[in-house]
């Protein structure tokens, strides 16, 4: 910091300011991009930040192999394109490149269940870093150890690449779901639900009383139109990311402006009406029954 | 008595506010059309990103009625983005973002950095020492002599208040700490009514 201070030192990376963060994206859509023009559209279409990535994942799929971090050099040139924040993904374990990431100043990183996983057993020590993290979850208890590894955002993985939102309602409803059920468990069957959704007990007790996850819960997965957006928010998510829904459908600008204003507006049927208009074909979008068991993404993560 | 405060929700920070007021004992109503700016007592425009709030803004018909209930002297507290979206020049932004120029400040969007250079400390505020968070925040680069300077934080405004009009550079709805919606309630809200 640069600016003098008479107050008191200013304390960076704290849990607040990085959770805090996580709140102002409420109500909002995060964009996957792989170029400074598509970042642009959209921040012109009111995105709340971009994903920076090299292939949104509806192409890792196709492609197949090892998806990796993104280059520092298209991250940057997307930087350089947009004043809203920009996210980028690290392979699960890979803490090396979100050190990278961090370095390149990234305002959120994803340690992605999309790129090719990095360490099997173990998720990244994200307390370590000044940068927030966001961790994808299928079930509360994948949530919980993500939260107690310093995630400051959790999303709900759905199968992403796929424009086929079944998954991310799989995944919202399980873990709004439990959360509801455990709100009404006595203190003896809190220790049975740490026990069974294999999540640190302190923060099974805290979901128990406040009945809400500690960080934002956001969605993605599989969203292609405004009413998927809305779906997932009536479900319970606070915001949503879109990756391959936008730029693999036939006309991204306009398709991207109505999942923001669906977004805000998720419970107001006219305006979903309104919005849902005129916007060309989504993108294809996938079967879960044509993906066999090894190329779905959610299962990766521990 | 009970206030009946008005949350622009169209995208951001609004649900932490909502708490912040309700623990008050009054009512928070999230506004996203012109339809619920109707008998408000006082309206709190949230953090988030100021460019997509001031498209919604602009989307969802809200803009002018909301231009008109404050120059009408509708309370109106805008904390980061609410603040960047209340100021009279906004530096940084993008060129078509709107803001409703209701207090004479000149802010520039994102002064302190990227997110890992956001941070939180203490500051000098009107109503005493407050934690402040700042989260990729707005700096205040100037001022009007209509504008009164309410909060500093290392000798520069982070809180200002014109008239009917209150405005943070830092997030209060995200300490726990209710005080400064307190003061907008018991004294920015009753403003209008004297």
């Amino acid at each position: 910091m640069s600016q003098k201070d008479e107050n008191s030192q200013p304390e960076l990376g704290t849990m607040r300011v990085k959770r805090g963060f996580a709140e102002m994206m409420k109500g909002g859509v995060i964009m996957d991009v792989v170029t400074a023009e598509q970042a642009r559209i959209a921040e012109d279409a009111g995105a709340v930040a971009v994903m920076a990535l090299e292939r949104v994942p509806a192409d890792i799929r196709r492609d197949g192999g090892v998806a990796r971090m993104s280059d520092p050099e298209m991250i940057e040139s997307i930087k350089a394109a947009v004043r809203i924040p920009v996210m980028a993904k690290a392979r699960i374990g890979h803490f090396v490149e979100a050190q990278i990431l961090e370095a390149l100043g990234v305002d959120f990183v994803d340690e992605s269940e999309v790129l090719t996983p990095a360490d099997e057993a173990h998720h990244i020590d994200k307390f370590a870093f000044t940068v927030p993290f966001v961790c994808g979850a299928t079930n509360l208890g994948e949530a919980l150890r993500r939260i107690s590894e310093g995630a400051c955002m959790i999303r709900s993985k759905g199968e992403a690449g796929t424009g086929n939102i079944v998954e991310a309602v799989r995944h919202l409803r399980s873990i709004l779901g439990d959360i509801r059920r455990l709100s009404q468990a006595d203190a003896a069957e809190q220790f049975d639900w740490a026990k069974k959704l294999q999540a640190p007990l302190p923060l099974v007790q805290e979901v128990a009383r406040t009945g809400r996850l500690q960080v934002p819960l956001f969605c993605a997965g599989g969203i292609a139109t405004p009413a998927d957006a809305a779906l997932a928010m009536q479900l319970g998510a606070e915001a949503v990311f879109v990756g391959s829904g936008i730029f693999k459908s036939d006309n991204p600008a306009p398709r991207a402006k109505a999942i923001v204003e669906a977004t805000t507006h998720f419970r107001d049927a006219h305006i979903l009406a309104k919005v849902s208009r005129g916007l060309g074909a989504p993108m294809t979008g996938i079967g879960m029954d044509e993906i066999n068991e090894s190329q779905r993404y959610a299962s990766r993560g521990w | 008595m009970n206030s009946r405060i008005g949350i622009l929700a169209l995208q951001g920070a609004f649900a932490s506010h909502a708490s912040c007021v309700t623990e008050l004992g009054h009512s928070a109503l999230e506004v996203r059309t012109p339809a619920d700016l109707s008998g408000l007592d006082g309206l709190i425009m949230p953090g988030g990103e100021s460019s997509t709030m001031s498209q919604l803004l602009e989307s969802s018909g809200l803009f002018e009625p909301i231009r008109d209930a404050i120059a009408d002297g509708l309370a109106t507290f805008g904390t980061c983005a609410g603040m960047i979206l209340l100021a009279h020049e906004i530096v940084d932004g993008r060129s078509d973002q709107y803001c409703f120029d209701a207090i004479e400040i000149t802010v520039r969007r994102n002064a302190f950095g990227r997110q890992i250079d956001s941070f939180e400390a203490d500051i000098d505020t009107v109503i005493g020492d407050f934690h402040g968070i700042f989260i990729r925040a707005p700096r205040i680069e100037s001022v009007s002599e209509k504008v009164e300077v309410l909060g500093t934080y290392g000798g520069e405004p982070v809180l200002v208040r014109q008239g009917n009009v209150l405005a943070s550079s830092f997030h209060p709805e995200l300490t726990g700490d209710a005080r400064l919606h307190e003061y907008f309630i018991n004294s920015v809200v009753t403003t209008k009514e004297t």
